[in-house]
């Protein structure tokens, strides 16, 4: 298998591998398990990875493993609905400012930054507490606050590219603002767009897991991860299997998603665009 | 049948009077065009030359009213077979651009859209103008990148432009600006990023082009080897404003301002049997700066021939004869 020059870099793939392993497991959950997730084994409660309960069970005796798995599904598509939602909003809200200038960019920039003076887990705790638990709702509590981030650097990549000749050759062929806005600048942007939305879901599922070890999150007995890593830290004394092993997943997957992003960085950087386009004038 | 009835009226295709181009500064408006008319013809060939920052490119860019936010049009009106483009709503001036005016660009590499490919592009900017679909839109791209002689030109519209050489690049530009069969074109400079075997080859299109299809066509060039080349009628233009004005032929038998006789003397000459070459001709001091023009004539600092009045009055643009128009005191009198 040959990868490109720009696509060999150690975080990229590693990441790459990480999220791959995640979003399998997610995918393929009910082939994975190998427990019930609500299926309790009394006699065996807090047994520690074992040959039947690989990762050990918790304090009902349900398999970890099986749970983590699932686990995996919940935080995904509250990532997924987040950072696909967050990321149209952004990224409109960006084009726009960014292109329009003047008094468009100023209302829109300072709308941004509103979201951006709260406390982004005090304003997803209020969002909850008001609209009450649920996926919705809790991929509705991380959108809020993470639109803000793609909106920032949207704008300032469109400020740098409607200076661009090619914007200017499209005027001069009579390119309405919108044309320019989805065919020449939107390509354009898609680099820091990608990378974002990559470093996006790291952050998205810190912030579910967040939200479920505050007990904001979706109810239990639904598995979610950072319910899981909650009620293993009151085992923690006894029992640190728990805590430390969802723990360790949230943090495996959010490492995943950022090697992910910054490998994407490296990798889409404009600079290396332009040296590897230098190299065959 | 609207097209028809434009082309009846003996309108010249384009149009310029009195165009003023001033830019915003921070100790005020300057201006960069000033009293610019030209008018160019079905089927002629207009050049604008002079040296850099003389306002050759604010001129084309205030024609398709593209100029830069810290520019504006001051007064003036550009017509388009007969219309006001500058009192157009925008609606119809992006209906006006590439449709009956477009515009060939200096540096074909930035001036096309890096992650398209080159056929995406023109049938972007043709569906623009035209009801077409995406398929038919494609095909016409492929025809356009035919017209201007892209080799391969199936394969070419499947390719981004960092996979062409300059010249195809430039070709691919022309297509471009060529897809909707604007009237009139407008090409600034489009050779100077080429190197010279390449720009024959481009000049030779572009002047082909022009006799099959008719164009008016304003080219901008500091290079009076192109405009010997494809010219019909020259502009010369120094400091922003137009100083001389004539057929091709008339520039270079007869110049008449001190300007053009010493960019004609710039030019290196070859073949003219001479023991020794002739140390090449300069014109001696530097244009000056625009917003701190001289009174009289701007070219009076560096003019030999200068007196007392060309310091203190500016020359009218006037004919001197028929058909050659100059701004200049010391032809006054012919």
């Amino acid at each position: 298998m040959t990868l490109p020059k720009r696509f060999r870099n150690i975080s990229l793939i590693l990441g790459t591998l990480i999220v791959l392993a995640i979003v399998i497991c997610a995918v393929f959950a009910p082939y994975l398990t190998t427990h019930g997730i609500e299926q309790m084994d009394m006699r065996n409660r807090f047994s520690g990875p074992t040959l039947t309960h690989w990762l050990g069970t918790d304090n009902f005796g349900r398999d970890l493993w099986s749970r983590l798995i699932f686990g995996a599904r919940v935080s995904l598509t509250i990532a997924c609905i987040s950072v696909a939602v967050s990321c149209i909003i952004g990224t409109a809200v960006g084009l726009a400012a960014g292109y329009f200038g003047g008094w468009t960019d100023l209302i829109l920039m300072r709308i941004t930054d509103i979201f951006l003076g709260f406390p982004a887990i005090v304003l997803a705790l209020a969002i909850v507490a008001v609209l009450g638990p649920g996926m919705v709702n809790v991929a509705l509590a991380i959108i809020v606050v993470a639109w803000t981030e793609y909106a920032r650097v949207v704008r300032a990549t469109t400020l740098m590219l409607r200076e661009q000749n090619y914007v200017l050759a499209a005027k001069a062929l009579g390119a309405d603002p919108a044309r320019i806005l989805v065919k020449e600048i939107l390509p354009n942007a898609m680099g820091p767009i990608i990378v974002l939305a990559s470093l996006g879901f790291g952050t998205a599922i810190i912030s579910e897991s967040a939200l479920s070890f505050l007990g904001f999150g979706l109810p239990p007995p639904t598995p979610t991860w950072g319910w899981t890593l909650s009620y293993g830290t009151r085992f923690m004394r006894d029992e640190p299997w728990l805590a430390i092993i969802a723990g360790a997943t949230i943090m495996v997957t959010v490492l995943g998603f950022n090697l992910l992003g910054d490998g994407l960085r490296d990798a889409l950087d404009p600079r290396h665009l332009s040296r590897s386009a230098g190299k065959k004038k | 049948m609207q097209d028809l009835a434009l082309e009846k009226t003996m309108e010249p295709a384009l149009a310029v009077s009195n165009l003023n181009v001033e830019i915003l500064g921070e100790n005020g408006a300057f201006p960069v065009v000033s009293e610019m008319s030209l008018s160019v013809n079905r089927g002629e060939t207009v050049c604008i030359v002079g040296e850099s920052g003389c306002g050759k490119s604010m001129t084309a860019l205030s024609l398709l009213r593209l100029l830069p936010e810290s520019a504006r049009v001051a007064s003036g009106s550009i017509k388009i077979h007969g219309e006001d483009f500058l009192a157009m709503d925008q609606r119809k001036m992006e209906d006006f651009r590439g449709d009956k005016i477009a515009m060939i660009f200096q540096e074909p590499l930035t001036a096309l859209n890096p992650v398209l490919t080159i056929g995406e592009q023109i049938s972007e900017s043709v569906r623009q103008h035209r009801k077409l679909g995406k398929r038919e839109a494609f095909a016409r791209a492929v025809k356009c990148l035919e017209l201007v002689q892209m080799p391969d030109p199936e394969r070419r519209a499947r390719q981004y432009p960092h996979e062409l050489s300059g010249g195809m690049r430039q070709r691919a530009m022309i297509a471009l600006a060529l897809a909707c069969e604007p009237k009139i074109i407008i090409a600034d400079e489009p050779t100077t990023a080429l190197d010279v075997t390449v720009q024959a080859q481009i000049l030779g299109l572009i002047s082909d082009l022009q006799k099959r299809l008719g164009t008016a066509q304003i080219l901008i060039t500091h290079d009076l080897g192109v405009v010997a080349e494809i010219a019909d009628r020259v502009i010369v233009m120094y400091a922003g404003r137009p100083v001389e004005e004539c057929s091709v032929y008339e520039l270079f038998d007869n110049p008449l301002h001190p300007y053009t006789i010493g960019l004609m003397g710039a030019v290196p000459h070859r073949g003219e049997a001479e023991a020794a070459p002739r140390r090449l001709a300069d014109i001696p001091g530097t244009v000056p700066p625009l917003w701190d023009l001289p009174k009289g004539c701007a070219f009076a600092p560096r003019c030999p021939g200068a007196s007392s009045r060309c310091l203190e009055e500016r020359p009218p643009f006037v004919e001197m004869k028929p058909g050659h128009f100059a701004a200049c005191w010391e032809h006054d009198h012919a």
